[in-house]
């Protein structure tokens, strides 16, 4: 794998855009995640790493407000709320996000709609685009909470609304030529292949203007090439101003990636550094495969890497 | 058609089976049969059917037979002979031919029952009679044998002159005004049930012959031009009628049932909410119109100018969808249904009670609020006769235009609210409600919207309603009419303008004009939808995206709509 020669040196890492601190889950009597910490900083890609039913995507539901967290705090530095103008759209084109400045670090709602607002969007481990609209349609939907035509003004049909919607079109097919998808415009989600798929995912949560996108899984059920397409966008993305966090299973991929690493055993973080120490820490390797004495009372059974997560659907 | 095109099409090869070569005679031996049938007598009794005895001088329904031997004809000529280069090669003709002598046969049968039930026994039909229905039977016969047509040239294809695409539109207009006022004024059930039957025979033929797609990629490339004929047909409708209210009054019922439908449309269609008490917003409308009429046994005694109690009518309609929805809206699907069929009866029962001796004195109970005066807007009074162009226009024609006003009102607000961001956070919402959410889309607040224009555009009904059916009283808004109205949706097509449009008329006019079979409507409204959701689950008119939502598996449906969808935006 090749990962590691496109990595692009990083841009420089600023302050902190999100901060968690002491994250804790508990669904009845299962500790889903323990106090677990994380930072993430300006243009920095976090990796976050774990055997199934660690916790991963537990806790990326209480970061994005599906879940309240029964206990802890996410802090978030959202760029300052501002509709912005079609004029500066043009000419920061090739741009994924126009860069904005950064507001303080202030709490975050546990709601997703709120969450999304402030500047934080995310894709889904199994994707959840919508099936029966165009790929353009799907990043329009994006565009929601960016733009603001009520129903009056959409009966009325004045020069607002024209711009408007002009200008989320415009938008729209940005971002769809930004993750390489500009020519399926059309075509219905659900008739595009997988891959194109997950990347619409993304231009869909590009699309809300996020400081801060979390992938869930990027390149689950990719090919090498597919993969490799994957981190490229993700370096791309990254170069545009925003901060990545990244679950995944594939650990050439996620060290190749990642500026630092988190790893999650059972819902509590286990280490936490650069790629190569996290890579070189016997206890992960022990974590993904396992003592021969644990195995017996070990409720999370070892699987290939590319079998789903089941922290997605527990409620 | 041009030349280049021309020059492409090949007759398929067809494959001449044993009996095939039989197939093209009969049906034309048919189509003959019936044609020279039609022009002697039907009936020994002159009772029946209108006048159908008289030799050389076609009665209408024999007419009608005609005209369909004709299209037979014609088709089995664009097979072979004259026409075979110029329509063969793009017409489906041998499943058009079998459609139509299938309901030539079933038409016929109809004829001889209702010579025989009505007119005194089969003694009574006349040799004609006899001679159209073998007629029938051998077209019926002979459509069988004909062979499948294959290697067909897809009639989306057609490059006709838009001068030629605008005319089809107008003539399909004028026929459907000319059918709408003739079906209308046809006294006798046999006769009227004979013409929908004729009526729906040919949208049948069109259909199998894939003239129906074909006009209906027409119409989306001249939609200005189709819209406007609609309401010109519309329009022109009351100057059909000479005077009649008979006829008027039920287009009037069926006018403001089509704007309630419409209305129920958004919340249901767009939004994706089951609503199963939405008469109660026609209602409260209606109920405010009547308090604040200046009729005699009003509560209120005060008498603004309509368009304020327009304003107030649908805003209190508005408040009370609010109200309602509000706690509700989080509950989904069928505890949504639940609740909002509860709040219909309450509405029901509150009118019922507030009569002064259980409650405030608002409704006047059981009574209702009769004698409820006729608009009068400006000088120009709702109630009188008043003469366009020499043809005398009555009280309902008045109330026909007012209406007319009402439901385009509200189609645009729904066909605005659809195409915008709105109607996208809608279908997001319908689709996948907690990754809308994830995307920062409004979940409840859009269903509140649905919710809350959904009842204003009820109450607007409502209030004019009041006016026209001169009298409010709590049993016009029973469950019953909820049920019809989700029923009209569901019909027609939920999500589309058309489709609703269709549904409601079909719900209302039946019962109308068949007043015999009014005792059984609720059996056959029922087989009805559950042989539509057997066969047609996303209703007559389809919309593109609920088809795909009711037909989740079927990937070649989903790569097909794509491709028309695509042809679409090109053709724009």
């Amino acid at each position: 794998m090749t990962v590691t020669e496109t990595r692009r040196t990083a841009r420089e890492i600023g302050q902190p855009v999100l901060e968690a601190s002491g994250v804790t889950m508990q669904f009845g009597g299962l500790l889903a995640v323990n106090k677990v910490n994380m930072t993430v900083r300006e243009g920095e890609i976090v990796g976050l790493i774990g055997p199934n039913g660690a916790g991963k995507t537990t806790f990326f539901n209480c970061l994005t407000g599906l879940y309240k967290p029964t206990s802890g705090q996410v802090r978030f530095a959202g760029a300052p709320r501002k509709p912005e103008s079609p004029k500066r759209q043009q000419s920061e084109a090739a741009e994924a996000v126009p860069v904005q400045p950064l507001a303080a670090l202030t709490p975050l709602p546990p709601k997703p709609r709120a969450v999304v607002r402030a500047g934080m969007a995310r894709t889904f481990q199994n994707i959840r685009l919508f099936a029966n609209m165009t790929a353009l349609e799907n990043v329009m939907v994006g565009r929601y909470c960016r733009t603001s035509s009520g129903a009056l003004t959409s009966v009325v049909r004045g020069p607002k609304f024209r711009r408007e919607e002009a200008a989320t079109r415009a938008r729209a097919q940005e971002l769809l030529d930004f993750v390489g998808l500009g020519r399926s415009t059309e075509h219905l989600a659900r008739n595009m292949p997988y891959g194109d798929q997950r990347r619409l995912e993304i231009a869909r949560a590009l699309a809300t203007d996020p400081k801060l996108i979390l992938l869930d899984e990027p390149t689950a059920g990719m090919n090498p090439l597919e993969t490799r397409q994957a981190s490229d966008l993700i370096f791309k993305i990254r170069d545009s101003g925003l901060s990545v966090v990244v679950i995944e299973h594939d650990m050439r991929f996620i060290f190749g990636l990642c500026d630092r690493v988190l790893c999650l055993v059972r819902g509590e973080a286990l280490i936490e550094g650069t790629p190569a120490e996290v890579q070189s820490d016997p206890r992960v390797i022990e974590a993904y495969i396992g003592t021969g004495e644990e195995e017996d009372e070990d409720a999370v059974p070892e699987q290939p890497q590319d079998v789903a997560d089941s922290g997605e659907e527990t409620p | 058609m041009n030349a280049t095109d021309l020059a492409k099409l090949r007759l398929p090869e067809t494959t001449v089976e044993k009996y095939g070569r039989l197939g093209w005679p009969a049906s034309l031996a048919g189509a003959v049969v019936v044609i020279a049938g039609a022009l002697m007598s039907w009936s020994f009794n002159q009772q029946v059917l209108g006048n159908l005895s008289i030799y050389l001088n076609p009665g209408a329904l024999q007419i009608l037979t005609i005209v369909v031997a004709l299209v037979a004809m014609v088709l089995l000529f664009s097979v072979r002979g004259p026409l075979a280069r110029r329509l063969g090669p793009w017409l489906d003709t041998t499943r058009g031919l079998r459609t139509a002598g299938t309901a030539l046969l079933l038409y016929m049968i109809i004829v001889l029952l209702a010579i025989g039930i009505d007119g005194n026994g089969l003694v009574n039909v006349d040799p004609g009679g006899w001679v159209s229905f073998l007629g029938a039977l051998l077209l019926f016969a002979g459509s069988r044998l004909l062979p499948d047509r294959v290697g067909l040239q897809d009639m989306e294809q057609a490059k006709l002159p838009s001068w030629f695409e605008i005319l089809v539109i107008a003539i399909t207009m004028a026929a459907i005004l000319f059918g709408a006022a003739y079906a209308l004024g046809l006294e006798d059930a046999w006769s009227f049930v004979l013409f929908l039957l004729f009526a729906a025979t040919i949208a049948a033929v069109a259909l199998r012959l894939g003239v129906l797609s074909w006009f209906g990629h027409i119409a989306t490339r001249n939609r200005k031009v189709l819209t406007l004929a609609a309401f010109l047909v519309a329009f022109l409708f009351p100057f059909t009628q000479n005077g009649s209210d008979a006829n008027m009054s039920i287009a009037t019922q069926v006018l403001i049932f089509a704007a309630t439908a419409m209305s129920l449309n958004i919340v249901v269609g767009l939004a994706g909410l089951l609503d199963l008490g939405y008469i109660a917003f026609l209602g409260s409308g209606a109920y405010v119109s009547a308090m604040l009429s200046g009729s005699a046994f009003a509560t209120i005694h005060w008498k603004p100018p309509f368009l304020v109690v327009v304003l107030i009518g649908a805003t209190v309609a508005m408040t009370l969808g609010l109200i309602i929805g509000s706690p509700t809206l989080r509950v989904s699907g069928d505890y949504l249904a639940i609740v909002t069929l509860g709040f219909g009866e309450i509405f029901r029962l509150t009118m019922f009670n507030l009569d002064g001796i259980n409650g405030p004195l608002l409704s006047n109970g059981p009574n209702g609020i009769p004698a409820i005066p006729d608009l009068k807007i400006g000088s120009f009074n709702f109630g009188d006769e008043h003469t366009l162009l020499g043809i005398p226009l009555g009280r309902f024609s008045n109330y026909y235009f007012l209406l007319l006003v009402l439901i385009a009102f509200v189609i645009v607000v729904f066909a605005r609210l659809n195409n915008s961001r709105i109607g996208r956070g809608w279908v997001s919402v319908r689709e996948d409600e907690k990754a809308a959410e994830a995307m920062g889309v409004n979940v409840f607040g859009l269903k509140l919207l649905a919710f809350a224009i959904g009842a204003f555009l009820a109450g607007l009904a409502g209030t004019i309603k009041a006016h026209q059916d001169v009298a409010v009283s709590p049993d016009q808004y029973i469950f019953l009419e909820s049920a019809f109205l989700l029923a009209a949706i569901v019909l027609g097509g939920m999500g589309t303008i058309a489709g609703v449009l269709l549904g409601a008329t079909i719900l209302k006019l039946l019962p109308e004009k068949l007043r015999f079979f009014s005792e059984y409507r609720l059996l056959f409204f029922g087989l009805l939808l559950v042989v539509m959701m057997r066969f047609r689950p996303e209703g007559l008119v389809a919309n593109r995206r609920r088809l795909l939502e009711f037909h989740e598996e079927d990937e070649e449906l989903a790569v097909a709509v794509e491709q028309e969808h695509l042809t679409v935006e090109e053709a724009i």
